[in-house]
């Protein structure tokens, strides 16, 4: 048969196995082979809160799904064109996000009586027999009997330890099947199991098995390839969210000369920034492990107040524990970060699923009057930038802030054009280095244009003074419970964060007219579905814009504005409505929402949908 | 020793520099009154500059403390001022840290941070004011008060067990514990000093009198006609005396102590001698007192250091984990860390 070579634009592939099955790291794999390429890409890896759940059962299916392209990427893809499916649980999860027609590539020996049974098919029901899946085009290969196979001359291996390495195979045959090198992955592994050379052989050998198998069979009488995308050009990495935000963080001190201080305590889905920035002692960051939440925070609290940039990182139920806290960060004015990972809730919800549900809890989630910032990161790449804009922020108008990111930027990962040290814009730290001259004694409530007081740390003779979460006197900072006083005060906190809207840059259009019919407005991690379903409508000849909000509160000085221009708003959302009604309530705008809670991502083929409708 | 310099070139500072001038809003004859005193007649002798001193504390009457010491100062949330305390040590090794916390504060809402600030051993001294009531609420139970307590919130009785802070501080593995009491000046300055020059954290319990709401809690060991008989100054290498005429110790009957009567062929190289050194002892002494009623041989209650070792701090292993990670693998370049280990080139 003859082969021959078909140049794809576009392909979304999702690995799926049981939680034990490697199929993160195989998703992984693939994804650096792909991005070093200069393809474009978007990942969303979905797995279960358990760390194995019962062995084929639906529950333990873990996924990762990989979107690439030759032209711009903004979403992992809403439906796969390629599965793996290395059991029947798999297959069953993951069929109703399969294109029709799609190829289906499964692991026959994952597909006997006892797996069919886990993943609940009926008696004597097997898919691959049934003619259920003749609509897509089926790939039978017997992964398990084909690795057992490639490691016959590894006689200290049990079968046992053969079937580990059923993920290199499949990695192995995918990159055949995209004409793909297999060097990075060798790197990969020689870096990882240098030190044990009968895992690193074996799992080489099963890699190139996977490879051959591709080659030698007639499984397939066509190779695909994606061309590089046509990307802005310069260097790139890949990055995902998490590690973009530690990233940014260790940038925060280079820039500003200030110690980072992270205290966190492991949640997940945030628990990898503690991880991240644990590793980088050389740059004198501070990582402390804190007995819980509550501790994480207050210890962060200190930090800031001894001179550091005390950071803490947690997600929905971590923040809930952190508020009175949070409180006492905004009765001190001193710079603090919040970064709330969000995940489903409420209570433990679903720890592994994404959702946008804690943007009520940020903004006002806390006793009293407790204005505090709040931004959002969009993409993983850009988890960078916002926490770099978060703690400017923080550290320029002395205020904690909240940064909210989600599971599926956490861990997604993007191409990433990285910036150089210096061209990033200076953060200045202007600790008070003694009294003014009209300053017989100091006063550490005094503020400057901002609103912002002085940042005067222990250490420094003559500034010796006294904070905390009583009401105070403005200037002087004395205990007061004056009627006036308090009223003043309330203002003055709420003034201080709505004065942050001048040094903030105006909210732009991503793509679209000015003035036009259906204006989108999103925050956070959909920005990558509403980007793709305006761009489609643009095309398709339609007045819709999109506007993406980074800068939540105080909200850039022109969204209002913007907003009077188009005839509907729509406000897509992984919640029930948060931003949304703050929108509604602060700008008196007929705003309509669009809201999905099933711990997954907004796809941008309903929104399509949901626009025309509205067109 | 704390590792805290003193300045030589400072001008020696008084009680009163350690003064503010905000007015001290405490009940008048609160004990609170002779702790600050205390406090600030110490300061001056450790000799470290009050720019230099952080006093933390959570929430409670014990708690406004350090709006009247003329340091840096905060006055946290509840139960938090020694996780806050732990992140400014963290952050600033060489400042002397002192957190300021009551039965309440560091025992109830605070207990799980207390546990977690001693195993870990930051450099810090906790002043833990115990007056086995709340005070700033208005006269509910504390975790220290007696069981059977009668209070606003325990019209019938508290059924509580009670804390015993030392015994505590110990199983949390507190590298120094200590007892003192309001109405002894002089023990209680020199106690205070002690936990200054202990490197680690320092555990001080101070007994404080809550004159409105727990009144004479711990008179007996207070009052003139009762304290000789009821209390026992731990020093350290001298037996355990005590007793109107020093006629009373405590020796070992095997592994339990037993109060004796000195003479009649009892004398003091018969008695327990105090090492603050010894764990096993210290856990004896600070557990052996507990319910004197209970316990059927009636002891005194002992004050003073109980129990001193060294321990690595956490704020030194923090920092030398930096130092040796900059020594082995070179200060951070951020361009290299940005850049990470592949990168890829579109060119235009």
């Amino acid at each position: 048969m003859e082969r021959k070579e078909e140049l794809l634009q576009d392909v979304v592939i999702k690995f799926a196995g049981d939680s034990g099955d490697g199929m993160q790291l195989t998703g992984q794999q693939f994804t650096n082979n792909t991005a070093m390429l200069g393809i474009d890409l978007a990942t969303f890896p979905d797995f279960p809160a358990e760390i194995r759940a019962p062995i084929g059962t639906l529950p333990g299916v873990s996924g990762f799904q990989l979107h690439f392209s030759s032209d711009k990427v903004f979403t992992p893809g809403d439906i796969a064109d390629v599965l793996v499916a290395m059991n029947a649980a798999a297959l069953k999860v993951n069929l109703k996000a399969i294109k029709p027609g799609g190829k289906i590539i499964v692991n026959t020996e994952g597909f006997d009586a006892k797996n069919l049974r886990l993943a609940n098919y009926p008696e004597s029901v097997n898919p691959l027999e049934d003619g259920s899946l003749d609509s897509y085009e089926l790939i039978r290969i017997d992964v398990t009997k084909l690795t057992r196979e490639a490691l016959k001359d590894f006689p200290e291996l049990g079968n046992k330890e053969r079937d580990r390495a059923k993920n290199m195979f499949v990695l192995g045959y995918i990159y055949w099947m995209y004409n793909r090198s297999l060097s990075n992955t060798i790197d990969f592994l020689q870096e990882k199991f240098g030190k044990k050379p009968s895992i690193l052989d074996s799992n080489i050998k099963v890699l190139q098995a996977g490879y051959n198998y591709g080659d030698t069979t007639e499984t397939f009488t066509t190779r695909y390839k994606v061309e590089k995308a046509k990307m802005v050009p310069g260097t790139y990495r890949s990055i995902m969210g998490n590690q973009a935000l530690s990233l940014g963080l260790i940038a925060v001190g280079e820039k500003s000369g200030l110690e980072i201080f992270l205290g966190a305590y492991p949640i997940t889905p945030a628990s990898d920034i503690l991880h991240e920035l644990s590793k980088y002692k050389n740059f004198g960051i501070k990582t402390f492990q804190a007995e819980d939440e509550i501790a994480a925070i207050a210890s962060a609290i200190g930090a800031s107040y001894g001179g550091s940039l005390g950071v803490t990182a947690t997600s929905g139920p971590g923040m809930a524990l952190k508020t009175e806290a949070m409180g006492l960060a905004v009765m001190f004015e001193i710079p603090l970060l919040i970064i709330n990972i969000q995940r489903g809730g409420p209570s433990t919800g679903l720890p592994t699923k994404t959702e946008q549900s804690d943007l009520m809890q940020a903004y006002y989630g806390r006793n009293g009057e407790c204005p505090m910032p709040v931004l959002a990161s969009s993409t993983p790449s850009d988890c960078f930038d916002a926490v770099y804009e978060a703690a400017r922020i923080s550290i320029q108008h002395m205020t904690p802030v909240v940064l909210l990111s989600d599971g599926y930027i956490a861990n997604g990962a993007e191409p990433w054009k990285f910036p150089t040290q210096a061209d990033l814009p200076p953060i200045t730290v202007n600790f008070k280095k003694g009294l003014a001259e009209d300053e017989p004694k100091f006063q550490p409530y005094r503020r400057d244009e901002k609103l912002a007081r002085s940042w005067a740390i222990p250490g420094t003779p003559g500034l010796e003074h006294r904070i905390g979460g009583l009401e105070k006197q403005d200037v002087t900072g004395n205990i007061n419970y004056e009627p006036e006083n308090h009223q003043h005060m309330v203002n003055i906190r709420q003034a201080k964060v709505d004065k942050i809207a001048d040094h903030i840059p105006l909210q732009k259009i991503d793509s679209g007219p000015e003035k036009g019919k259906v204006l989108v407005i999103g925050w956070g991690s959909t920005y990558g579905a509403i980007k793709s379903a305006a761009l489609q409508l643009q095309a398709e000849g339609h007045a819709v814009s999109h506007a993406h909000i980074r800068y939540l509160r105080p909200f850039p000085r022109n969204l209002g504005d913007m907003m009077k221009n188009f005839d509907h708003v729509l406000v897509p959302e992984i919640n029930k409505g948060q931003l949304v009604k703050i929108l509604r309530d602060q700008y008196l705008v007929d705003a309509k929402p669009y809201n999905k809670v099933m711990g997954v991502p907004i796809t941008k083929g309903e929104l399509v949908d949901v626009i025309k409708k509205m067109l | 020793m704390s590792e805290t310099a003193t300045t030589p070139s400072a001008p020696l500072l008084t009680a009163k520099d350690f003064a503010t001038d905000q007015e001290v809003r405490w009940c008048p004859g609160c004990g609170d009154y002779s702790i600050l005193a205390q406090v600030q007649k110490v300061m001056p002798s450790i000799g470290i500059p009050k720019e230099n001193i952080v006093i933390i504390s959570g929430i409670g009457c014990s708690s406004r403390f350090p709006y009247y010491m003329n340091t840096y100062g905060m006055h946290s949330i509840h139960g938090r001022a020694t996780a806050v305390a732990s992140g400014l040590k963290a952050a600033r090794p060489e400042l002397s840290v002192w957190i300021v916390t009551g039965d309440g504060d560091g025992l109830s809402i605070g207990g799980n941070h207390t546990i977690h600030l001693l195993r870990r051993n930051f450099d810090v001294n906790v002043l833990l004011f115990n007056n086995q009531i709340y005070g700033l609420t208005k006269g509910q139970y504390s975790p220290t008060s007696e069981e059977n307590k009668i209070t606003k919130s325990t019209p019938f009785g508290s059924i509580d067990h009670p804390f015993n802070p030392l015994a505590l501080a110990m199983g949390a593995d507190a590298t120094f514990v200590a007892r003192s009491m309001d109405r002894d000046p002089k023990h209680l300055q020199a106690m205070l000093t002690r936990s200054y020059q202990h490197k680690g954290s320092s555990f001080l319990e101070i007994y404080q009198n809550c004159n409105i709401f727990n009144d004479g809690a711990f008179e007996i060991f207070t009052e003139k006609s009762t304290k000789p008989e009821e209390t026992l100054f731990l020093e350290q290498g001298k037996p355990l005396i005590f007793g109107a005429t020093q006629n009373k110790g405590i020796k070992f009957d095997g592994m339990k102590p037993v109060v004796v009567e000195l003479g009649n062929g009892v004398s003091a190289d018969d008695l327990w001698i105090h090492d603050d050194r010894d764990f096993y002892k210290a856990q004896t002494l600070v557990r052996m007192f507990d319910d004197p009623a209970k316990s059927g041989d009636h002891f005194p209650r002992p004050f003073g250091v109980f129990y001193e070792t060294d321990r690595p701090c956490y704020e030194d292993g923090m920092s030398m984990q930096i130092e040796e990670a900059i020594a082995t693998k070179g200060k951070g370049n951020l361009d290299k860390l940005l850049r990470g280990k592949e990168v890829w080139e579109i060119l235009g």
